[in-house]
């Protein structure tokens, strides 16, 4: 066995092993950790198929914001998981049975699998030749021709997402004061101040 | 490059437009804006509407076969774009007086709408994923928008986390679609399954994912358990919105897959949609009875109703793809008078949707309760009204796909199903007086109420020529 | 003017059904009454100067169906306005009698209204007969059909609050359904045979018909005979001939105006008219023609020995009227259509003066309808004593022997039997002729036993009986005319020399002396050209000329070899004689039982009791057709009730519809049960079930 299956073998082995670890970890913190480690398993095994620049955003994007994003998250929301995981034990026995199931009939796929004789051949026709063209700009060749309206489309639904937490999350409070700096740039001592003269002895 | 881009500007002009009217009301002031942005949202769709369905710019497919803009696709997109307008009118004034009028609403419907186009024009496993993903997102906040109440918020986390199970099954199966055909074009994965020999076991497992989550999003037996929580948590005009447009999109949608993409091995997928159609003909029918509230029965309702469309498309003929139009086309008209009522349905200023509330409403508003008894006699097929035609046509097509079961099936079914409606009518009649609703009806909400009355009763002159254009545009997709 | 006749009724009955809250019941009924004397006078009109061409007169088109064309269209001939007089004379008096008769009825409570329903049925019933009497085709001759079928049914069935009525009513009603059965299958055999239900085409057809074999029930017969007889089992219901005759006497539940009309003088006689009508086809059927013959002279012979011991007034003249119409039917069979019609027409005077006259006493009598209860009543009810007279002279035939001077019914009378005679066979003669002494003797009974001898029954009623207020004397003083003259006014129109009765009929004539030359033979119906000849020179040595045309020229047809009106006129001199002693001695046995020894009836009849029993149980035809046909059908009908329409659909509808629906409903809303868990757990579940099945099929 070659360098290459041995590490490949180690990645997936890793991807699988951390990723039902994710699932069954009780403590929340170790499973966003198992998370992580499932992402760098998986930035490993796109940077064996020749795709760094995928592997990079995996790691710089996912590992170094999304996770830790969740990281924060779960550690700053006390949510109860004990309490969520309540009817988990209740739903074992059938919910093991269905998964057993399909479990085998993926297992009949996997044993059975053919692809279509041209699979293979028009897997690869997008792709040029790794020598000529550096995946990355194939990556920008790609994106910004054909699949043009799918990046816009993608780009829609981010700011789906946007304007969906802030529909769903921003409140404007009354009675609370918040900074404005128009307002106190443009704060003009004529307006601001009232000069009373006071009368002595009568007060205000 | 540029006659791509000419094929999609009706989608690229509501983009621009919901981004422009984002900023007028970020910008502009914010909700006290939100009135003239749904005015100006839904007349701007109304006119892409009429653009793409009358004429459109260029037809044809762009992004390398990615996209496509055929009759099919066309007749989709104008009922999609003038029902949303039409239903954005109608929720205007429910909106405004439960003080949820917020300029978003209008926007995140207009993308909803944008991700419905697309859906009906893709052709390509990504271009159907980023369509759904779009809608859906957009829908998922919008279930949520009464934030302060917690049947809303509740409606929209059920959504939104079902919603992401079934895109993950979606995904799923596109995957090993994939995998097996090296390729995400429908016309790839076709000519793929058409050269495969033997038992296709990966393409097999990708078709019935696929058709899982597509399932989901027309709320088909056994993936419609979200359908009554959301659409009785979901503020109304949002159940109204679920009930009608992201329906007809999701059924082209379905369409499109199964003759585009899996037209090579029909034999397989009519057997599940058969089974999806009966099973949600007889769920829908039968669960509907016990309600109480009208919109879990609206819900109900609907999954009856897909049930009926699906039959359409389980015929796997040209004919059984018309029919599947026309029935969606009236289904479509027929719920969004319905919703328009229930829209005006209130007492001392709150929402009301109790069934029980409806207890002699003809003495109430004779004009409204006849509106609405048509309409529900029109839900529950009793001719001569428009939508017996409609189920007239789809049990037809499975009669002459020599489907009798199914269309025998869908009779006995369709009879439970009027039971209900009937139920309702007979309340308004005959029910035992009570304290029932009050309040009055805004112009928009009675315009639709009583147009889509009177279409389903002029409807059978022709059906508005509705048949000629579902056919034109049915052979389009499964011609030869 | 025709239409005129035609629609008057119609509009009577919209109006005394629809407006009379608006104009009040008296306007109402009088308008009515008012529209059925106009339809009544241009009705004599039309008959006075009718010239026998018959004309059609289309109002407009009422089914076109692929080869099926059928038009509302009147059609008038000398059948036709002989019923137009019949029905309009006798409707209009029985309107303005019922204001007399129907002014208080205990039926109903004080200040229902019920006389306006009354008028409008009479009214409406009036109208269905007169579109029968005037149809142009078999399909407006069932509409009538089945409208008169309509009104004797609500007239019957009148007293809505009296069960026996009300099972009266549907029996004449499911008992004429039998008849229609019959009909309606002779139309379509008809139709299949001609491709037209138009009198004028399916009479030029009828020579073909009687060539046509068909095939039913196992049998060749020919079509013009299968028609026949199909037709005629309609005509046996409606008229209530032998077999289908149990509704006739239980129809007297309805008020006895609504006797009198329906079931006496116009609905009744429909059959007849309808052979009658027929007569083209029915000349090409001699099988038919024989079964009509057959079941008439039955008729007349079982309902008159039944008519012999009935205790209540008007089952006595109903069984009269069945018998009466068995005569005609005789008649018929025997070939001569125009003595039918004859007999028709008279008997309509008559019958309806009896009925009306019955109606008077029992009226008087508060109701009272048991002979038995009467007696005496001669001094308290002069006119209607007198009436009754009249009617029974008439019915019972009295007239001067070989004069044509006698009562209405003498010469109407005479005049079937002599037909009877002068056809075959024998048997059919001397039954009628015992028949009518039969008829004269229960005429009789009648009279004796209602206006002489001493008073029985209840003392007060007796003390109260009063005569009829005018408006129902003054029909039975213009009946009783009719009963009187009719007979010796028409006598030559229908039953006088051969070319009389064709010129009143419209039917072409051959003169004797032309006949030879005249060869309708030629023309390929009817009969050999030497027959032809023969016969014609019969006509001319004994006889005065032959009937002559195709089939649906005229009123009636009567084929050439068809002699029996001129053989009738040349019977034996004891042949004419005959039924006036079959009258005397009918007279004189009622006499010598009811006037001289009251006794015997009784004493006889305890001799003799089986006999009596079978005849007062009406031959037990109502408790066979119950034991056989009402007891069966009940049972079987209770087998599908209980058991398949109950248990199997019942069951199973309700079964699903109560059990399985409402627990599946339930097990619906116990699934949603909101969680989220339950939610994708179903989804996976789908999932899984459809991989499943997915596989193995494709591990197939």
């Amino acid at each position: 066995m070659g360098i290459a299956p041995l590490a490949f073998y180690l990645f997936a082995a890793t991807v699988v092993v951390s990723g039902f670890l994710v699932v069954v970890a009780k403590n929340p913190v170790h499973s966003v950790l198992w998370l992580i480690l499932a992402f760098l398993s998986t930035a490993g095994l796109f940077v064996m198929m020749g795709a760094e620049f995928v592997a990079m955003l995996l790691v710089i994007v996912y590992v170094g914001a999304v996770a830790v994003l969740f990281l924060f998250v779960v550690m700053m929301l006390d949510v109860d998981f004990t309490a969520l995981r309540e009817g988990f034990v209740r739903y074992l026995p059938i919910g093991a049975l269905v998964g057993v199931v399909l479990l085998v009939q993926l297992g009949f796929v996997v044993a059975k699998w053919t692809a279509s004789p041209g699979a293979e051949a028009a897997r690869m026709a997008p792709a040029p030749d790794p020598a000529m063209r550096q995946n990355t700009a194939a990556l920008g060749d790609i994106l910004y021709t054909d699949y043009f309206h799918l990046f816009q489309l993608a780009g829609l639904v981010l700011l789906v997402a946007m304007i969906g937490a802030i529909v769903l999350t921003l409140r404007h409070r009354e009675g609370v004061k918040r900074q404005d700096v128009l307002a106190q740039m443009y704060r003009d001592p004529a307006k601001a101040l009232e000069l009373k003269d006071i009368k002595p002895g009568q007060g205000l | 490059m540029a006659p791509d881009l000419i094929l999609i500007l009706p989608e690229i002009l509501l983009a621009v437009f919901a981004m422009a009217a984002l900023l007028v009301g970020a910008f502009g002031g914010g909700d006290i804006r939100a009135r003239p942005i749904l005015w100006g949202v839904a007349a701007f769709m109304a006119l892409v509407g009429l653009l793409v369905g009358l004429n459109p710019p260029a037809v044809g497919t762009a992004f390398g076969g990615a996209f496509t803009l055929d009759g099919f696709a066309r007749f989709a997109k104008a009922g999609i774009l003038l029902g949303a307008a039409i239903l954005l009118l109608m929720s205007e004034d429910f909106l405004r007086r439960r003080g949820l009028l917020r300029f978003e609403f209008p926007v995140l419907i207009a993308l909803a709408t944008l991700g419905m186009m697309v859906m009906v024009s893709a052709s390509d496993l990504m271009t159907l994923y980023m369509g759904i993903e779009l809608q859906a997102l957009a829908l998922y906040v919008v279930a949520a928008l009464d934030r302060d109440s917690p049947r809303s918020t509740e409606a929209g986390l059920k959504y939104f986390v079902l919603g992401a199970l079934s895109s993950g099954l979606l995904l799923y199966g596109a995957s090993l679609v994939y995998g097996y055909a090296g390729t995400t074009l429908f016309s790839g994965i076709v000519a793929a399954a058409a050269a495969g020999e033997g038992p296709q076991l990966g393409l097999l497992l990708g078709l019935v994912l696929m058709l899982t989550g597509l399932a989901f999003k027309v709320s088909a037996v056994p993936f419609h358990m979200w359908t009554p929580d959301v659409y009785e948590g979901a503020p109304t005009p949002v159940t109204a919105f679920f009930a009608t447009v992201p329906k007809l999109a999701a059924l082209a949608l379905f369409a499109r897959l199964v003759h585009e993409a899996f037209g090579a091995i029909a034999a397989d997928w009519r057997q599940i949609v058969a089974f999806l159609s009966v099973a949600s003909m007889f769920l829908g029918a039968v669960a509907a009875i016990g309600q109480t509230d009208i919109k879990r029965l609206m819900a109900y309702s609907s999954i009856s109703h897909m049930g009926f469309a699906l039959m359409g498309l389980a015929a796997g003929t040209e004919f059984g793809v018309q029919a599947l139009l026309i029935y969606a086309a009236i289904y479509v008209v027929m719920n969004i008078g319905t919703f328009a009522f229930i829209l005006s349905m209130e007492k001392d200023g709150e929402p009301v949707s109790e069934i029980a509330s409806l207890n002699m409403y003809s003495a109430i508003a004779p004009g409204r309760a006849l509106a609405l008894m048509v309409l529900l006699f029109s839900l529950a097929g009793v001719p001569p009204l428009v939508g017996f035609f409609g189920k007239l046509y789809v049990i037809r097509a499975a009669v002459q796909a020599d489907m009798v079961w199914l269309a025998v099936a869908a009779v006995i079914a369709s009879v439970i199903a009027a039971f209900y409606y009937l139920r309702i009518v007979y309340l308004m009649y005959f029910g035992a007086p009570r304290e029932g609703l009050d309040g009055g009806m805004a112009p928009a909400q009675w315009i639709a109420l009583s147009a889509s009355a009177l279409a389903m009763v002029l409807g059978v002159i022709n059906l508005f020529g509705i048949e000629g254009l579902a056919a034109a545009a049915a052979a389009t997709l499964a011609g030869a | 003017m025709l239409q005129i006749i035609l629609f008057a009724p119609l509009l009577g009955a919209l109006i005394a059904g629809f407006l009379h809250r608006i104009i009040g019941e008296a306007a109402a009924t009088w308008t009515a009454t008012g529209l059925l004397f106009l339809s009544a006078a241009l009705s004599w009109v039309v008959f006075l100067t009718f010239d026998g061409v018959t004309q059609q007169i289309p109002l407009l088109t009422f089914i076109e169906s692929g080869r099926l064309a059928v038009d509302w269209a009147i059609r008038l001939d000398r059948l036709t306005a002989i019923m137009l007089v019949v029905v309009g004379t006798v409707s209009a008096l029985v309107h303005l009698y019922s204001h007399g008769y129907m002014a208080h009825d205990d039926n109903f409570r004080d200040g229902e209204s019920y006389r306006p329903r009354f008028f409008a049925y009479l009214s409406l019933f009036t109208f269905a007969m007169l579109l029968l009497v005037t149809a142009d085709n078999l399909v407006q001759l069932f509409v009538g059909w089945e409208g008169v079928g309509l009104a004797s049914y609500l007239l019957i069935g009148f007293y809505y609050r009296k069960p026996s009525a009300n099972a009266a009513a549907i029996k004449a009603f499911i008992v004429n359904r039998v008849g229609d059965f019959g009909f309606m299958l002779g139309m379509a055999a008809l139709f299949f045979a001609t491709q037209s239900l138009d009198f004028d085409t399916v009479f030029a057809e009828a020579p073909a018909l009687a060539e046509t074999r068909v095939t039913f029930l196992g049998m060749a017969p020919t079509a013009a005979n299968l028609i026949g007889l199909l037709l005629f089992l309609g005509a046996m219901g409606k008229s209530a001939q032998l077999f289908l005759h149990t509704w006739l006497p239980d129809a007297m539940e309805g008020p006895t105006p609504v006797s009198a009309l329906i079931h006496a003088a116009t609905m009744v006689t429909a059959g007849v008219f309808l052979v009658c009508r027929m007569s083209p086809i029915y000349e090409f059927a001699p099988v038919a023609l024989m079964a009509v013959l057959v079941v008439g002279t039955a008729t007349a012979v079982m309902a008159a020995t039944i008519g012999l011991v009935q205790s209540d007034i008007k089952r006595v003249i109903a069984w009269s009227t069945c018998s009466q119409l068995g005569y005609m039917f005789a008649a018929a069979g025997a070939g001569v259509y125009s003595a039918a019609m004859f007999h028709l027409f008279t008997h309509a005077f008559f019958k309806a003066l009896l009925f009306l006259g019955a109606g008077s006493v029992i009226h008087a009598m508060h109701h009272e309808q048991e002979m038995p209860n009467y007696g005496g009543l001669r001094k308290k009810l002069p006119w209607t004593f007198a009436a009754m007279l009249i009617g029974t002279l008439a019915i019972t035939g009295v007239g001067i022997p070989l004069t044509h001077i006698g009562f209405a019914g003498f010469l109407s009378k005479d005049a079937v039997i002599e037909s009877v005679f002068a056809g075959d066979p024998e048997w059919t003669f001397w039954a009628i002729l015992g028949a009518a002494s039969l008829t004269s003797f229960y005429s009789w009974r009648l009279i004796f036993l209602t206006f002489f001898g001493a008073p029985r029954g209840n003392p007060t009623t007796h003390d109260h009986a009063h005569e009829s207020p005018w408006t129902m004397l003054v029909p039975l003083g213009v009946l009783s005319l009719g009963a009187i003259f009719s007979g010796m006014i028409w006598y030559n129109s229908f039953f006088g020399k051969t070319d009389e009765v064709a010129r009143f009929f419209g039917i072409p004539y051959v003169a004797a002396s032309e006949a030879p030359g005249d060869d309708h033979a030629s023309d390929g119906h009817a009969a050999e050209p030497a027959d032809v000849a023969r016969r014609a020179e019969e006509a001319h040595d004994s006889h005065h000329g032959a009937f002559a045309g195709l089939p649906g020229e005229g009123a009636l047809y009567i084929a050439p070899d068809n002699t029996t009106l001129d053989d009738a006129h040349n019977v034996p001199k004891w042949v004419k004689v005959a039924p006036f002693g079959a009258m005397s001695t009918g007279l004189l046995v009622a006499i010598l039982f009811y006037l001289i020894a009251p006794g015997l009836p009784a004493r006889l009849a305890g001799a003799t009791r089986p006999v009596y029993l079978f005849l007062y149980n009406r031959w037990y035809f109502d408790a066979l057709y119950d034991a056989v046909f009402i007891r069966g059908a009940r049972g079987l009908g209770r087998l599908f009730w209980k058991r398949g329409d109950g248990a199997v659909i019942d069951g199973a509808i309700n079964g699903v519809a109560m059990g399985v629906v409402p627990a599946v409903t339930r097990a619906a809303g116990r699934m949603q049960s909101g969680l989220l868990y339950t939610y994708a757990f179903t989804m996976v579940l789908g999932v899984v079930l459809l991989l499943g099945w997915v596989m193995w099929r494709a591990a197939l």
